[in-house]
């Protein structure tokens, strides 16, 4: 059983000769059931976003005089969100291999790096609004800002929600130990945080790389 | 399924713990984010999408900023590189892949993305379109003038 290839190539079975049918093999395991049923609600709420993203991408260059993205946007600082969001979503990986080992001590400091990582991606983010409105680029000085307040806060708010779900997380960690739903919830906080990031990608690609243009 | 939940020993012979209700029910399916390989190959995976990912990141910071490359082109670039990042993120930390066991992850995905790019395109051309066929500001001033 060494399955060295990436993901799906599970080796045949040694026995029995079952195909590899998932239909034949009965009801999938509950962790199976979980991860499935989380995913659908990842790709609904990537659905939502995407109605956010075409908010934006139809409004984007209504700035009604005001400030525009290229006045507005520091690719500096969005290259510093971007690299902390990157690394804090590899280091949630870790912290999910750190789970599969029964590692208590690695995965305390997976956590600890991913809650700090994703901390510095939020104070970052919420310097920049401030800074924002500082200057009088608010939600409700043009349809541009409105679209880039709903998108980039909603991605902000669920960065906010991954990081109090990982504390409560290291919590359960700390005192139920490895048990089975612990396990399945560690599991889907750890889709939800690299879905974070994948929705990341499409936003600093459409709002600030595309729309500082 | 009893009597398939201890036929999948670990590779390492007992060196990675793992727990068996946690990885080894699992004859015919994967859950996204599922690697079911030895711990030093899923780390090898997640390096290997990290190096990727930081290359595409920097590639479209750079290719936003530098004025060497043709710009009409540039935002066209930029999309493929996003694409190219989430596919990346997909299979090297999501763990998506087109192995059987994870055709129901696939198709869930497929419609997800059928639908995002029906949501986006759908309002960018409805909005071009309507923008294209209204009459300006000014225009109906004149109308209500005369």
């Amino acid at each position: 059983m060494t399955a060295t290839t990436l993901g799906g190539h599970e080796p045949a079975r040694p026995h029995h000769g079952m195909p590899a049918s998932a239909s034949a093999a009965g009801p999938a395991p509950k962790r199976i059931i979980i991860a499935y049923g989380f995913w659908l609600f990842l790709l609904s709420d990537i659905v939502m976003f995407s109605a956010f993203f075409a908010t934006f991408a139809v409004l984007g260059k209504a700035t009604a005089g005001g400030l525009t993205g290229a006045e507005l946007f520091d690719a500096r600082n969005v290259a510093v969100e971007t690299a902390l969001l990157l690394f804090s979503s590899f280091s949630c990986g870790m912290m999910s291999l750190a789970m599969d080992a029964r590692h208590r001590q690695a995965f305390y400091l997976g956590a600890a790096i991913t809650f700090i990582l994703g901390l510095g991606f939020l104070v970052l983010e919420m310097r920049e609004f401030a800074d924002m409105v500082a200057r009088g680029a608010t939600a409700d000085r043009s349809a541009f800002l409105s679209g880039f307040f709903t998108l980039v806060g909603c991605h902000g708010a669920h960065v906010v929600v991954g990081l109090l779900w990982l504390v409560v997380m290291v919590a359960q960690v700390a005192d139920k130990g490895w048990r089975a739903t612990v396990c399945h919830r560690l599991m889907c906080f750890s889709l939800f945080w690299h879905a974070l990031d994948i929705i990341w990608v499409a936003l600093f690609t459409i709002v600030y790389l595309m729309g500082a243009r | 399924m009893t009597d398939t939940a201890h036929d999948h020993a670990p590779p390492g012979g007992g060196v990675t713990p793992h727990d068996t209700a946690l990885h080894d029910t699992a004859p015919h399916d994967t859950a996204p984010g599922d690697s079911r390989e030895e711990l030093l190959s899923s780390l090898k995976a997640y390096v290997i999408g990290l190096a990727l990912a930081i290359i595409l990141t920097a590639t479209s910071f750079w290719a936003a900023g530098t004025h060497v490359l043709w710009q009409p082109g540039v935002p066209i670039g930029l999309a493929v590189l996003a694409v190219a990042q989430m596919g990346v993120h997909l299979v090297f930390f999501l763990h998506i892949t087109t192995g059987p066991d994870n055709t129901n992850n696939v198709l869930a995905l497929a419609f997800g993305v059928l639908i995002v790019f029906l949501v986006v395109a759908g309002s960018l051309w409805i909005m071009a379109n309507l923008s294209a066929n209204t009459m300006p500001p000014e225009m109906m001033d004149l109308h209500h003038q005369r």
